[in-house]
């Protein structure tokens, strides 16, 4: 009987009180297609890869990122170009089955894959979620 | 005759619509104060700040497809929404929501129906409510609504014992079973039911809200246990018509709290049915506030705090109300 009373008259009204308190706090919602939250810069998104300042993909089809990447993810097939440099002929992601751990990004010797901060990428069709190299290229452009 | 007969028509029309449009809004502040208490925003898309939402959660609904599922008791499956919803709206007819005014040379009670068992009336008809909730859990052949059902059927059998005993010292008090002799028994700012019978209003208010099945005490509805609880199989019209008389009940709790504790419509300068809405609404977001505030009770607790707690505290008021009228 006197835990009941205790109860109704000092444990209730506390709690109570304690609600009422973060009904008067300002709501901490962000209206999201409006307003955005800030991203922080370490923030990986989708994923792009980059150019030298000749305009030549950095990537050497070296396969070091397909290798560290814990859901293997990255598919790419290498190739000689005329002066006997390596590059990615196929190089692709399917960004289903990526956990955005950004493993590629640590593993690339020559800074070619980084991850972006776009995050509004979905789609209806499962093929168009794994991106080739032009796509991926043309993320970088957007950066 | 005829004019009486006029007058009584338009009463129920505008009661009946006002009820409604109260549930429809009621929804909406539910989610708005809610979604406050959790320092979130609530419905914010659909009008300003969401006002138009119930409107588009009711078309919604009246569009959806109706499923019924297979082995059902058909006949008593469509009954029991019905037999939910009609008890929550007929109990408004006793509720008096003003004091009599004069309109055009007629003289026009603010209430539909006064006569002289009003509480008793709206005792017998909250009771008719749980059949709708068991007849649901049992016809729906679903072993969550059965469940949710039988609960809510222990659940008010326990509480209504007291329900009726924490009123019994307003009833000595006032002499009325009438609820509008009981509002003018109040006359006076400390003459209310709730400095006078402190105690009866605390059970009063416990009990109501296990009659109405709202948090802490929505143990037919427990989602985190019986999925939905009795209306687990319910889709469509149906589906809103047992949230209708749900909320519907919480109008009408708050109502009667207001009328039988608070004064019901008096109080000064505003006009009364203002004071009366004023009082309801005080208790419908005293109900939001408690729901967002106290954890569901367990079964069995709720079992022991209304047969060990709140029935011997009804009848100790009853008993102190007794001993000061005597002496």
């Amino acid at each position: 009987m006197f835990y009941v009373l205790k109860t109704i008259f000092w444990a209730i009204p506390r709690g109570l009180s304690v609600t009422f308190k973060y009904l008067l706090t300002k709501p901490i919602t962000v209206r999201y297609p409006e307003k955005r939250l800030v991203l922080s810069d370490r923030y990986r998104g989708l994923h792009y890869l980059t150019r030298n300042e000749d305009g030549k993909e950095k990537c050497v089809c070296c396969g070091l990122c397909a290798a560290a990447c814990p859901s293997g993810c990255i598919y790419m097939e290498p190739a000689e170009n005329e002066f006997g440099e390596r590059y990615a002929k196929v190089y692709e992601i399917n960004e289903l089955r990526c956990i955005f751990c950004g493993y590629c990004q640590e593993a690339c010797p020559k800074e070619a894959i980084f991850l972006g901060k776009e995050y509004e990428f979905s789609n209806d069709r499962r093929e168009k979620l794994i991106y080739n190299k032009e796509e991926l290229l043309k993320n970088g452009q957007q950066m | 005759m005829i004019p009486f007969i006029i007058i009584t028509l338009i009463k129920i029309l505008v009661v009946f619509v006002v009820f409604l449009l109260m549930i429809a809004y009621l929804t909406w502040l539910e989610r708005k104060l809610l979604g406050h208490f959790q320092v979130r925003l609530g419905p914010m898309r659909v009008g300003p700040h969401g006002l138009l939402q119930p409107f588009a959660d009711g078309i919604k609904l009246l569009f959806k497809e109706e499923l019924v599922p297979a082995n059902v008791n058909r006949f008593i499956y469509n009954l029991a929404p019905i037999l939910v919803f009609i008890p929550a709206l007929i109990i408004m007819a006793v509720i008096p929501f003003g004091d009599r005014i004069t309109i055009l040379g007629q003289k026009v009670d603010l209430v539909i129906s006064d006569f002289n068992m009003g509480i008793l009336y709206v005792f017998a008809i909250t009771s008719l409510g749980v059949y709708g909730l068991v007849l649901a859990g049992w016809s729906s052949n679903n072993k969550y609504s059965l469940l949710g059902g039988l609960r809510s059927s222990a659940q008010m059998i326990s509480y209504e014992v007291s329900l009726a005993l924490s009123l019994i010292g307003v009833l000595m008090i006032a002499g009325s079973l009438s609820l509008v002799e009981i509002v003018k028994a109040q006359d006076k700012f400390f003459n209310w039911f709730i400095f006078r019978q402190p105690l009866g209003f605390l059970l009063y208010l416990v009990c109501i809200i296990a009659e109405i099945n709202r948090a802490p005490f929505d143990l037919p509805e427990a989602e985190n246990e019986l999925v939905a609880g009795y209306y687990t199989e319910y889709s469509s019209m149906k589906f809103a018509m047992f949230f209708l008389g749900e909320y519907g009940s919480m109008i009408n709790a708050g109502a009667l709290a207001t009328t039988l504790f608070l004064g019901g419509w008096q109080g000064p300068f505003l006009p009364p049915v203002v004071w009366f809405l004023i009082k309801l609404c005080a208790f419908l977001f005293l109900y939001i506030w408690l729901r967002a505030t106290l954890p569901r009770f367990r079964y069995d607790q709720l079992m022991n705090f209304g047969w060990k707690v709140l029935l011997p505290l009804a009848l100790l008021n009853i008993l102190i109300t007794g001993v000061v009228i005597l002496l």
